[in-house]
C-alpha cells in the first residue's frame, strides 16, 4: 500500500460520498415536492384535525429544510423511521427481506458472469464464425425480452405444463432456479456483448501476437494474457448492472412471489406506505453505491498500473 | 463512479453498455441498406397501430361480451376467425386491443424519447464544453441518478403521487437523461479539443455559438443512435412499471398493461401475455438492431469491433 493508492482510494470513498449524498437527496425530494403523502393516505374525506394530527405525527408540519436535515440525520444513524402500514420499525422490515433478495441477485449475477463472459470470450477468439453470430444473437435477445414476460413464460412452461419447479415463493434450492435464471439473462446479454468487444480489441495488440509468438498455448494466451486485460471494462459494466439488476429484481420477485425486498416495496407503494417506500429506495441506492466504491477499489487489485 | 480510465471506445460501452454494438453485424460493417431494412418493419407497425383502430375493422377493444371469456386464438380448438387471437377475461379481442394498445405504447417510447434525449443532451453539451466546476457538478449528479435505478425513482414517485401516464413520462425523463449525457459529454469533450473548435475561439465566436452550431452537429450520429435505443429502453420500462401495477391503468391500454392483465389468468389463457411480450419483445429487438446498425452507419471505425 503506497500514498498513490492511498490517494486513489480517498478519492474514489469522497465521490461516492457525495453520489451517495445527491441520491439520498434526490430520493427525499422526490418523496417530499410531488405533494403532501398525508393527502393522499387519508383520502378526500378525512377531517381537518386528522390531517393535522397526522401531519405531526410523520413531522411533516415542519418546515422543508428542518425536514430535510432529520431526515438526513436518521439516515445516516440507520433509523429508516416506521412503516405505515405494519406498524413495526421499517429496517426490522428490511432486515427481514433482504436476505432473501441478495441470495437472488448473487446467484444471477454469478450465473451472468459465469456464462456471459465466456459466450463473449467465444465470440470474440471464433470471430465471423456462427458461433460469434449465435452469442451474438443470443445477447441482443437478452436485451430485448421484457425480463418479467421471460419469467412468465418460464413459469408457463416449467411449473405448468411440465411441473418440473415450483412457481414461487422461496424455499429449497428449486425455488431458486427459475427466479435466478429470469434476472440473469440481462446482465448475462451486456456481460457477454462487452466481453466480446473489449476481447476482439486486447486480442488485436501485438503483445497477443509476442505470446503467441512465444509458443504459448491458445488456451493461456486468451485465457491468461487477454482475458486479464479484457476484464476492466467488463468489471466496470458488472457494477452499473447491479442497477439494472436491482430494477429486474421488483419485477422478477413479484412474477415469483419471491419473499425479497422488491415484492416489500410494491406492497408500500400500493398502501401508500410512502416511509418504507423511501426505506427501500435509501438501502437500494446505498448498495449499488457501496458495490461501484467495491469495483473502484478493485481495479487497484485488476490493474496493477494504478498501483505505481 | 466505476470509471478510471480515460475515455476509450471500450469505456464508452462500458458505460453505456446499451451502445455496444452487436459484433457480428458490425465488423463485417453493414451497408446503409440495413438501417432501412430495419426501419421498415418498425415504419409498418408503427402505422398499423395508428391507422387501424381508426378503420373500424377491429371489433371495439373496451367492448365486453361476458359470454365469450378467455376465448383461445384461432388455430387452438375453440378458437375461431371472429377473436383471431383469442379475448381477454372480459371477452375483449385481444387483437384488437393490442393494436389499440400499441398506439399508447408508441406514443410512450417516443415522447419518453424526446423527455430523456434533450435535456440528457443539452446538459452533457455544457458538461463537456465547460469543463471546471460545471463538469465535477454535472458528473456528480449523472452518477448520483444512475445510483437511482428506474424502479426505485417510479416507487419514491408512485408512493406519494400514484401512476398516471404524467408520473410515468416524468420517471422516463429522470432516468434516461443520465446515459445520454455521460456519453454526449465524452463525445463533446472529444470534439472541443479539435482544430476548428480552437479556430472559431480565435475568431471570436460566442461559446453558445459554438456549441450549438458547430459541436452539436458533430454529434448527430451520437445522438441519433443514442435516441434510437431510448425508445427500446422507454417501451422496457413502460411495460415494466405498467407490469408492476405503477405504470398505464386501466382502463387506458398498453401491451405492458395487457400484459400485466394476462397474468392472473396465465395457466388458463396463456396467449394474453405471451402475445403481448410477443409484440414488445418484436419492437424492442428491432429498434436495438436499428440501433446498433445506425451506430455503424454513423461511425465506421466502431465497426472494427
Amino acid at each position: 500500500m503506497n500514498s498513490n493508492m492511498a490517494l486513489f482510494g480517498a478519492r474514489k470513498l469522497g465521490a461516492a460520498l457525495v453520489t451517495l449524498l445527491l441520491a439520498l437527496t434526490a430520493a427525499f425530494a422526490l418523496g417530499h415536492l410531488s405533494g403532501d403523502p398525508v393527502y393522499n393516505i387519508l383520502g378526500p374525506l378525512a377531517e381537518r384535525e386528522q390531517i393535522t394530527q397526522m401531519q405531526q405525527e410523520l413531522g411533516l408540519d415542519k418546515p422543508l429544510v428542518e425536514q430535510y436535515t432529520t431526515y438526513l440525520g436518521d439516515t445516516v444513524r440507520g433509523e429508516l423511521g416506521d412503516s405505515l402500514q405494519y406498524f413495526r420499525s421499517n429496517s426490522e422490515l428490511i432486515r427481514s427481506r433482504l436476505p432473501q433478495s441478495l441470495q437472488l441477485l448473487g446467484v444471477a449475477m454469478i450465473l451472468a458472469i459465469l456464462i456471459g463472459v465466456p459466450l463473449g470470450t467465444l465470440a470474440a477468439v471464433k470471430e465471423g464464425t456462427w458461433w460469434d453470430r449465435a452469442a451474438s444473437t443470443v445477447a441482443l435477445l437478452g436485451q430485448s425480452v421484457p425480463v418479467f414476460w421471460l419469467g412468465l413464460m418460464l413459469i408457463l412452461i416449467f411449473a405448468v405444463r411440465l411441473r418440473l419447479l415450483p412457481s414461487g415463493q422461496s424455499g429449497g434450492i428449486d425455488h431458486l432456479v427459475l427466479p435466478a435464471i429470469t434476472l440473469s439473462l440481462l446482465p448475462l446479454a451486456h456481460i457477454a456483448r462487452l466481453t466480446r468487444a473489449s476481447m476482439a480489441e486486447v486480442l488485436a495488440e501485438p503483445y497477443i501476437d509476442a505470446a503467441r509468438a512465444r509458443g504459448l498455448s491458445a488456451r493461456r494466451v486468451v485465457g491468461w494474457h487477454a482475458l486479464r486485460n479484457a476484464a476492466l471494462p467488463v468489471l466496470t459494466v458488472t457494477a452499473l448492472q447491479t442497477g439494472v439488476l436491482l430494477s429486474g429484481a421488483v419485477a422478477v420477485e413479484y412474477v415469483y412471489s419471491w419473499p425479497g425486498l422488491g415484492t416489500l416495496a410494491l406492497e408500500a407503494v400500493q398502501f401508500r406506505d410512502f416511509t418504507l417506500a423511501q426505506a427501500v429506495v435509501i438501502v437500494g441506492a446505498v448498495t449499488f453505491v457501496l458495490l461501484n466504491l467495491l469495483v473502484d477499489l478493485l481495479y487497484v487489485v485488476v490493474d496493477p498500473r494504478l498501483r505505481t | 463512479m466505476a470509471t478510471t480510465t480515460d475515455s476509450t471506445a471500450a469505456e464508452l460501452t462500458a458505460v453505456t453498455p446499451a451502445i455496444a454494438p452487436s459484433p457480428g453485424a458490425l465488423r463485417r460493417g453493414r451497408r446503409p441498406r440495413a438501417v432501412l431494412w430495419l426501419a421498415l418493419p418498425l415504419a409498418f407497425i408503427a402505422l398499423i397501430v395508428l391507422i387501424v383502430p381508426a378503420l373500424g375493422i377491429l371489433p371495439d377493444p373496451h367492448r365486453q361480451h361476458l359470454d365469450e371469456t378467455l376465448l383461445p386464438p384461432f388455430f387452438l380448438d375453440g378458437g375461431s376467425m371472429s377473436h383471431p387471437l383469442g379475448t381477454d377475461k372480459l371477452g375483449r379481442d385481444l387483437l384488437s386491443r393490442l393494436v389499440t394498445g400499441g398506439r399508447l405504447t408508441f406514443l410512450i417510447g417516443i415522447v419518453g424519447t424526446i423527455v430523456a434525449i434533450v435535456p440528457g443532451t443539452l446538459i452533457g453539451l455544457l458538461a463537456g464544453y465547460k469543463r471546471g466546476w460545471v463538469d465535477t457538478v454535472v458528473s456528480r449528479f449523472i452518477e448520483a441518478q444512475l445510483a437511482l435505478p428506474f424502479v426505485l425513482i417510479a416507487l419514491a414517485i408512485i408512493a406519494n403521487r400514484g401512476s398516471s401516464l404524467g408520473v410515468l413520462i416524468v420517471v422516463l425523463a429522470l432516468t434516461g437523461w443520465a446515459p445520454c449525457a455521460r456519453v454526449v459529454r465524452a463525445e463533446t469533450m472529444a470534439v472541443r479539443e479539435r482544430q476548428f473548435v480552437l479556430g472559431l475561439r480565435a475568431a471570436g465566436a460566442s461559446s453558445a455559438r459554438i456549441v450549438l452550431r458547430h459541436v452539436l452537429p458533430n454529434l448527430t450520429g451520437v445522438i441519433v443512435v443514442l435516441a434510437t435505443l431510448q425508445v427500446g429502453t422507454a417501451i422496457l420500462i413502460e411495460s415494466a412499471l405498467s407490469f408492476l401495477n405503477l405504470g398505464i391503468q386501466p382502463p387506458d391500454i398498453s401491451w405492458g398493461q395487457i400484459l400485466a392483465s394476462g397474468r392472473e389468468v396465465l395457466t388458463q389463457a396463456w396467449w394474453i401475455s405471451t402475445f403481448a411480450g410477443v409484440a414488445i419483445t418484436v419492437v424492442v429487438l428491432l429498434v436495438n438492431l436499428l440501433g446498433d446498425a445506425l451506430l455503424s452507419h454513423y461511425d465506421p471505425k466502431k465497426r472494427k469491433f
